[in-house]
C-alpha cells in the first residue's frame, strides 16, 4: 500500500506531462481538418488581419531559435568559465560564496528580469549599436543568458568536479600546468555533463516568456539579423491566448505552436539526459 | 519478473483516470448568471483603455455602497468579452464593438449581450518630443502603419528611420486603429507590438524617431515625455489636436464609444453600478480621469 502511494506520487508528474500533451492535442486538433497545417507554411503570422489571416509559423520559430541561439553564444562562455574557476581554482571558501549567488540569480523572478531589461539593457543596446529601438532580439537574449547561466555552472561544475581525481594527478605528474591540465584533460574529460548543462539551459531559454515579451519588441517578421526587433512563440502565446475567442482557428493554432514548442523543448531535454547518462556511464 | 510489474496496474489506473478526465467534450457551456451574486459583489474584467476610468468608478461606488465589492482587471476588450462568454464576469468594459465572430459566439450560447455607451476617448498620436514632424493626416499614418512609408523624410523629416509601435493584437485600441485608421489592411511586420499603453510611453520617451498611439487619457498625462500630433481628416482639412472639445464636437477624427457590456439586460448591483458611472459624479470622474463625458 505504502509502495503503491509513493509510486503514484513519483509518477504524477509523467503523468501531467502526459495531459498536458493531450490537452494540447484536444484543443488544436480541429485545426487539422480547417485550414489544415499547410497554413503553418504560410510566410506571415498575421491571425488578426482583417484582409486575409495567415498563420505562418516561420516568423515566430527564426524569432525563438535567433533570441535562443544568442542567448546560449553569450551564456557559454560565462558558464563554462565559472564552473571551471569553481570547481578547479576558487578556493572552499570563494566557492562557499559563489554558488549560493549563482543559485540566486536562477530565483530571479522573469519579469523582474524582464523589467531590469527595458529599464537597463534596452537603452544600453540601443546606444551601443546606434539603433533606433533598443527592443531587439540581442536585448532578450542578454536577459536570457542571465537565465541560463546558473544552470549551465551548476550542472557543469558537478560535471567538472566527477573528473576522476587521477586524470588530474597524472596531467599535473606529466608535466602539464595548471591552465593546461584544465583545458586539455578535465574539461575535455567533462565535455558530455558540460554539453547536457548548455542543452538544459537552452530548454529553460527557450521556453521563457515573460523578459522577452517585454525586451523583444514582438514584431512578427522573419529575420535572422540580431538588432532587430522578433517575435518569439512564448511571447505569442502570452500576448495572444488571452482575447482569442474560444475555440477558433486562432485560438487552434496558438495550440499548435504550444505543441512545437513543447516538442522543441521535450527534445533538448531528452538529448540533454542521454548526453549525461553517456557521460555518467563514462 | 522484475519490480517494476507490480506497479503496471497503478499506472493503468491512473491513465484510466487521465483519459476519462478527457473523454467526452462537456463545455461549460452554462455560464454564471450575469448578475452579481447575493453578496453585491461585481467583477468588471476588459480594457487596459478603461481601466483607469473603471477603477475609479469602482473606489466611488464602493465607498457609496457600504459592503459592496468591485474587482476590476484589465487585459484587453477581446480578454473582457471572451470571460463574459464564459460567465466568469459580470461586466466586460470594451473599448470597441463586438466583432462578427463574438456577436455568433454570444448568439450559440443564447447570450444577449447589452452594450451602454459611458464615456469617449479618442486615439492619440505620440512621438518623442525632439521630433520636428508638427501634424499627420490620416492617410500617412496609415502609411506609417502599414510599412508604405519607413524613413522620417518620406513624411518632410530627417532621414532616419520610423520606429512604429503598436499595441498587442489583444488591445481593443489595436483593432480600433485597425479598422479606423488603416482601414482594415494590415500592420507591417515591423510594427512592434508592446504589451501595454505604459510600453508605448516609455520606448516613445526613449526613441527619437518612434511613433505610437495610445488613449488621450494616458497621453496627457505622459505630455512632459511625450509629444501629441494633431491630426488631420485628408490633406485639405486642419489638423486637430485631441481635446475634450474636439472629441465631443467630433471634430477629431480618431476617437470612439467606451462601452460597459452585461450579458442581459443589467439588474440588481450591476445594473446599480452602471447607473453611478452615468451619473453626474460618474462623469465628473470621467472628465477627471481624462476621457470625454457622453452626455
Amino acid at each position: 500500500m505504502v509502495a503503491c502511494t509513493l509510486v503514484v506520487c513519483a509518477s504524477t508528474s509523467i503523468l501531467i506531462v502526459l495531459l498536458i500533451f493531450l490537452f494540447l492535442l484536444r484543443e488544436a486538433q480541429p485545426f487539422l481538418r480547417s485550414p489544415g497545417l499547410a497554413a503553418f507554411f504560410s510566410a506571415e503570422w498575421k491571425p488578426k488581419s482583417m484582409q486575409q489571416v495567415s498563420f505562418g509559423l516561420l516568423p515566430l520559430v527564426t524569432g525563438s531559435l535567433l533570441v535562443t541561439a544568442l542567448a546560449t553564444l553569450i551564456a557559454i562562455p560565462f558558464g563554462v568559465c565559472g564552473a571551471v574557476y569553481i570547481a578547479e581554482i576558487a578556493g572552499p571558501r570563494e566557492r562557499e560564496v559563489l554558488k549560493p549567488f549563482v543559485e540566486l540569480v536562477a530565483a530571479i523572478p522573469s519579469v523582474v528580469l524582464g523589467f531590469f531589461g527595458l529599464v537597463v539593457v534596452a537603452p544600453a543596446v540601443k546606444g551601443t549599436f546606434s539603433l533606433p529601438s533598443g527592443l531587439t532580439a540581442l536585448t532578450g537574449a542578454f536577459l536570457l543568458a542571465l537565465m541560463a547561466v546558473p544552470t549551465i555552472i551548476t550542472i557543469s561544475e558537478d560535471a567538472i568536479r566527477s573528473v576522476p581525481k587521477a586524470y588530474k594527478d597524472a596531467s599535473l605528474a606529466l608535466g602539464a600546468n595548471r591552465v593546461q591540465t584544465i583545458w586539455k584533460v578535465i574539461v575535455p574529460a567533462a565535455l558530455s555533463g558540460i554539453i547536457a548543462s548548455i542543452m538544459l539551459g537552452m530548454g529553460r531559454v527557450i521556453g521563457e516568456t515573460m523578459a522577452v515579451i517585454m525586451v523583444t519588441g514582438n514584431a512578427p517578421k522573419t529575420t535572422l539579423s540580431p538588432v532587430s526587433s522578433v517575435r518569439t512563440m512564448t511571447a505569442t502565446i502570452a500576448a495572444e491566448l488571452g482575447e482569442v475567442p474560444f475555440g477558433s482557428e486562432h485560438y487552434q493554432a496558438l495550440f499548435w505552436v504550444g505543441i512545437v514548442l513543447l516538442i522543441a523543448t521535450f527534445f533538448l531535454n531528452l538529448v540533454a539526459m542521454r548526453v549525461l547518462k553517456a557521460y555518467r556511464r563514462a | 519478473m522484475n519490480r517494476y510489474s507490480t506497479h503496471i496496474p497503478v499506472y493503468a489506473l491512473a491513465l484510466t483516470l487521465a483519459a476519462l478526465g478527457c473523454g467526452p467534450k462537456q463545455r461549460s457551456s452554462a455560464p454564471a448568471s450575469p448578475a452579481a451574486d447575493s453578496s453585491g459583489a461585481i467583477t468588471i474584467k476588459g480594457s487596459d483603455t478603461m481601466l483607469h476610468l473603471v477603477t475609479a468608478w469602482a473606489d466611488a461606488y464602493m465607498k457609496s455602497n457600504a459592503g459592496a465589492t468591485v474587482s476590476v482587471t484589465g487585459g484587453g476588450s477581446g480578454t473582457g468579452i471572451a470571460s463574459l462568454l464564459n460567465g466568469t464576469t459580470s461586466i466586460c468594459a470594451s473599448s470597441r464593438d463586438l466583432n462578427e465572430e463574438e456577436q455568433r459566439l454570444a448568439a450559440d450560447k443564447g447570450l444577449q449581450l447589452h452594450p451602454v455607451v459611458v464615456a469617449r476617448d479618442a486615439i492619440t498620436i505620440v512621438v518623442h518630443p525632439a521630433n520636428p514632424i508638427g501634424e499627420l493626416t490620416i492617410e500617412q499614418l496609415k502609411k506609417i502603419y502599414t510599412g508604405a512609408y519607413t524613413t522620417w523624410d518620406q513624411l518632410g523629416g530627417p532621414a532616419e528611420p520610423i520606429v512604429v509601435l503598436s499595441r498587442e493584437s489583444s488591445s481593443g485600441t489595436y483593432m480600433f486603429f485597425l479598422e479606423h485608421v488603416l482601414e482594415k489592411e494590415d500592420f507591417s511586420a515591423n510594427a512592434m507590438l508592446l504589451p501595454a499603453t505604459s510600453a508605448i510611453i516609455q520606448s516613445v520617451a526613449d526613441s527619437p524617431w518612434a511613433i505610437g498611439y495610445v488613449g488621450l487619457g494616458y497621453a496627457e498625462e505622459a505630455a512632459q515625455k511625450v509629444k501629441i500630433l494633431p491630426v488631420k481628416k485628408d490633406a485639405q482639412s486642419a489638423a486637430i489636436m485631441p481635446t475634450v472639445g474636439t472629441v465631443t464636437s467630433g471634430e477629431y477624427s480618431i476617437a470612439r464609444p467606451l462601452l460597459l457590456v452585461t450579458a442581459g439586460e443589467p439588474a440588481g448591483a450591476i445594473k446599480a453600478f452602471i447607473d453611478s458611472c452615468l451619473s453626474a459624479d460618474g462623469q465628473k470622474l470621467v472628465a477627471e480621469t481624462g476621457y470625454v463625458t457622453v452626455n
